[in-house]
C-alpha cells in the first residue's frame, strides 16, 4: 500500500501569555491510500492540533510549526503558501468538524455551501455545481435532496446537518478526509447511521480518513489502523487489532480500562489517577510517568524511545525494553488479551 | 426482601407551551418508582425527556400533571417554606456541564457552603470551614483548593466540587444528569468510582440520567429507557441489556459501538420503525415478567412474551 500522507517529526507549540504550550511534540505518521487511521486521545493531547497542522488551520500567529513535514503524497504541506493551501483544502484534503451547526453558514442555503467548492475547485458553472450537488445530498442520505437544497442549515436536524456537512467535505472527491470527532455531538442511533455512511462512501470514492474521537467504541467500529496519543505525542500506534486485543503501553491499558463493557462486572473501574499534564512545562522523562502505577525509574529521567513490537505495532514504554520487569497488564485488559488469543482473533 | 421505595413517580407529565396553540408534551405520563440504596438509571436521546423528567422530579420545573411521592410525601403543590427547606435537603442534583453550574464569582468555599448557610447545619465560620475541608477530601480534592475559584480547575475536577456541594447538605437522593457526559474518558471513571464509593459508604440513591448506554450499565441496578416523553421499558440492567422486548430498546442497544473491534465487524444495526407498532388500542405499560416492564398494547404483550420465551 502506498503512503498517503506521511507526518515527520512535527512539533507544534503555541504562543501564549504565560509562556510556549508545547502542543505536539514529535509526531511521526503515516496514512496509506484508502484506509481509515483513528487518532485517539484525551482532550489536549495534540490531536486536533495534528489535524489543523495538516489542514494549514493553525491559528497566526500565536501557532507556531517547530519543525517537521507534512508529506502529502510526496509535497510538504508546511512548506506551502496560504494560497497554494486553499487549492488544497477542500479539493484533496477536507474535513468535517465536530458541531455541524458551527461549521455551516446559517445564513446561507446548503446548496450554495455545497456549490462553492465545485465553483472555486473544479471550475463547474453554477447550472453543473447544483446538479452535483443535489447528487451529494442524495449520496449522504438526505430525502427530497432538489428541494433539501433550497434550505437553511437550521432547517436540518443535527444528524442531517451533520450529513450536509459530510457531502460539502466529498464534493471534490478528497483523497483524505479529515474527521474531527464527527459524531461526538450526535445521539447513538444517529451517529451510527452517520459512521456506516462514511464507510460506505469511502467504499465507493476510496479516500482515506484521518478520524479523531475520544470514544474507544467508536475507534473499534471504523478504524484500520490507530494511533493513541498523549500529552502531544503517540504512545501507541497499530492496527485496530493491535490496540484492542494487544494494547503495550500502560496508557493504552487505562484507556481500555476505563470503559466498561457490557459484561463487565468489576466492583470498580480502571482509572487513571490525577490529570493529564501542564503542557507549558511538560514532565521531564514520559509524560505519563506520574499517572502511570507502572513507571520504572527511569520514566522520571529519559523519554522511551518507539519499541517496535510487530510489523505494524509500535509502543513508546520502557516496559518493552529487554531489561524491563516483566509486569503484568490490569485485570479487565487481560482479559481481553485472553479472551482475543482463545479464540484466535475470531471472538 | 420487600424494598422500601424513597421515590414514586406516578403519571408524571410535564408540557411546554411551543407557540401559539402548540405544546410540547416532553414528558407523558412516566410512571416509576426508585428504591431506596439503588440506582435507577434513565437513558434515551436527546428530546426522549429524561432530563426533563429529573428536573421535573426535583421541582426545577412544576410538574403538568401526576404526582411525585419521596419519602411518601408529595413533593409538588403548595408547600410552607420549611417543608420546601426540608425537601431540597434531601433530595440533591449533579449536573452535565460542571462549568456553567458553578458560579464563577463564589470561591469554592462558598459553592460547596451555600447549602450548609441556607439549612443553618452549621454554628460558627469554623465548623463551616472544617466541614467543607472534609467534603472536598471526600471526592478527592485539598483543602487548599477551598479558597479558589471555579475556573482554577479542570472539568474532572469542577464535577467533583459539584458533586461535594450536593454531597453538603447530607442528601438521601441525588440526581445526576448526565454527570460525565463533558469529562474526558480516563476522568469519566473516575468521577463513576467515586459516586459508586460515595453511595456505598453513604446509603446514597442515585437517578442517574444519560445517554452513554455502557456507563449506564454499568452504574445502574434498574434502567427504563424513554423515548419521545414515554418510558417504553424497564428493568433490571443485566435482563434489559440481555433480553430487551422494546424495538426501539433493541435499536438503541444495537447502536452502540463497543471498544471490540471483532463484535463491531459482526454488529448487525436494528433500525427502529414506530410504524410497526400495533396502533389498534393506547399501548400501556405492561409487566412481562416479574420487574420487566415495556410499553406495549395487549396484542404486543402476547407477541412479546412468545418471543421471550423462544429465546430460552
Amino acid at each position: 500500500m502506498s503512503k498517503l500522507l506521511e507526518v515527520k517529526d512535527l512539533r507544534v507549540s503555541f504562543h501564549t501569555y504565560n509562556g510556549e504550550v508545547q502542543a505536539v511534540r514529535g509526531v511521526n505518521f503515516h496514512v496509506n491510500k484508502g484506509e481509515t487511521l483513528a487518532i485517539v486521545g484525551e482532550s489536549g493531547s495534540g490531536k486536533s492540533v495534528t489535524t489543523s497542522a495538516i489542514m494549514g488551520l493553525l491559528p497566526k500567529p500565536q501557532a507556531e510549526i517547530k519543525s517537521g513535514q507534512i508529506l502529502f503524497e510526496g509535497e510538504d504541506l508546511v512548506k506551502k503558501s496560504n494560497k497554494e493551501m486553499q487549492k488544497i483544502r477542500g479539493a484533496d484534503i477536507s474535513m468535517v468538524f465536530q458541531d455541524p451547526m458551527t461549521s455551516l453558514n446559517p445564513t446561507m442555503k446548503v446548496g450554495n455551501q455545497i456549490m462553492e467548492g465545485l465553483i472555486k475547485h473544479q471550475g463547474m458553472s453554477r447550472t453543473e455545481a447544483r446538479k452535483k450537488a443535489v447528487e451529494l445530498l442524495d449520496q449522504v442520505g438526505i430525502p427530497h435532496p432538489e428541494v433539501r437544497i433550497n434550505q437553511y442549515p437550521h432547517q436540518f436536524s443535527g444528524g442531517m446537518r451533520q450529513r450536509v456537512v459530510i457531502a460539502i467535505a466529498l464534493a471534490c472527491n478528497p483523497k483524505l478526509l479529515i474527521a474531527d470527532e464527527p459524531t461526538t455531538a450526535l445521539d447513538v442511533t444517529i451517529q451510527a447511521q452517520i459512521l456506516e455512511l462514511m464507510k460506505d462512501i469511502q467504499k465507493q470514492t476510496e479516500s482515506a480518513i484521518i478520524f479523531i474521537t475520544h470514544d474507544l467504541g467508536v475507534v473499534a467500529n471504523v478504524a484500520d489502523r490507530v494511533a493513541v496519543m498523549y500529552a502531544g505525542k503517540i504512545v501507541e500506534m497499530g492496527t485496530v487489532d493491535d490496540i484492542f486485543y494487544d494494547p503495550r503501553h500502560p496508557y493504552t491499558w487505562g484507556l481500555l480500562g476505563s470503559m466498561p463493557t457490557l459484561d463487565s462486572e468489576e466492583e470498580e473501574l480502571y482509572a487513571i489517577p490525577g490529570s493529564p499534564p501542564d503542557m507549558l512545562n511538560p514532565p521531564k522523562g514520559d509524560a505519563f510517568a506520574p499517572r502511570n502505577k507502572f513507571a520504572l525509574e527511569i520514566d522520571l529521567v529519559k523519554e522511551p524511545p518507539m519499541f517496535q513490537i510487530s510489523d505494524t505495532h509500535y509502543a513508546a514504554t520502557w516496559l518493552l525494553h529487554e531489561h524491563a520487569p516483566k509486569i503484568e497488564p490490569p485485570a479487565s485488559v487481560k482479559k481481553r488479551m485472553e479472551g482475543f488469543a482463545k479464540t484466535g482473533g475470531k471472538a | 426482601m420487600e424494598r422500601e421505595k424513597i421515590l414514586e413517580v406516578k403519571n408524571l407529565k410535564k408540557y411546554f407551551p411551543a407557540g401559539r396553540k402548540k405544546i410540547i408534551k416532553a414528558v407523558d405520563d412516566v410512571s416509576f418508582d426508585i428504591y431506596r440504596g439503588e440506582t435507577f438509571g434513565l437513558v434515551g436521546e436527546s428530546g426522549s425527556g429524561k432530563s426533563t423528567t429529573g428536573r421535573t422530579i426535583i421541582r426545577l420545573y412544576e410538574a403538568t400533571g401526576g404526582q411525585v411521592l419521596f419519602n411518601n410525601e408529595d413533593v409538588h403543590g403548595k408547600k410552607s417554606k420549611e417543608e420546601l427547606l426540608k425537601f431540597n435537603r434531601k433530595m440533591q442534583m449533579i449536573f452535565q456541564d460542571p462549568s456553567s453550574s458553578l458560579n464563577p464569582r463564589m470561591n469554592v468555599m462558598d459553592i460547596i457552603a451555600e447549602g450548609l448557610d441556607v439549612h443553618g447545619l452549621v454554628k460558627n465560620e469554623q465548623e463551616r470551614r472544617e466541614r467543607v475541608e472534609e467534603l472536598l477530601e471526600v471526592v478527592g480534592l485539598n483543602r487548599e483548593h477551598a479558597t479558589r475559584f471555579p475556573h482554577e480547575f479542570s472539568g474532572g475536577q469542577r464535577q467533583r466540587i459539584g458533586i461535594a456541594r450536593a454531597l453538603a447538605v447530607e442528601p438521601e437522593f441525588i440526581i445526576a444528569d448526565e454527570p460525565i457526559s463533558a469529562l474526558d474518558v480516563s476522568i469519566q471513571a473516575q468521577v463513576v468510582n467515586l459516586l459508586k464509593k460515595l453511595q456505598k459508604e453513604r446509603g446514597l440513591t442515585y437517578l442517574f440520567i444519560a445517554h452513554d448506554l455502557s456507563m449506564v450499565k454499568y452504574i445502574s441496578d434498574r434502567i427504563g429507557v424513554m423515548y419521545l416523553g414515554n418510558l417504553v421499558e424497564l428493568a433490571d440492567s443485566d435482563e434489559l441489556y440481555n433480553n430487551p422486548v422494546h424495538p426501539y430498546t433493541k435499536s438503541l442497544l444495537s447502536a452502540i459501538p463497543l471498544p471490540d473491534p471483532e463484535y463491531e465487524r459482526n454488529r448487525k444495526r436494528i433500525v427502529y420503525d414506530p410504524s410497526i407498532h400495533d396502533m389498534s388500542e393506547e399501548p400501556e405499560f405492561r409487566e412481562i415478567r416479574p420487574n420487566h416492564w415495556v410499553r406495549c398494547t395487549r396484542k404486543e404483550f402476547e407477541q412479546y412474551k412468545k418471543e421471550l420465551e423462544e429465546r430460552e
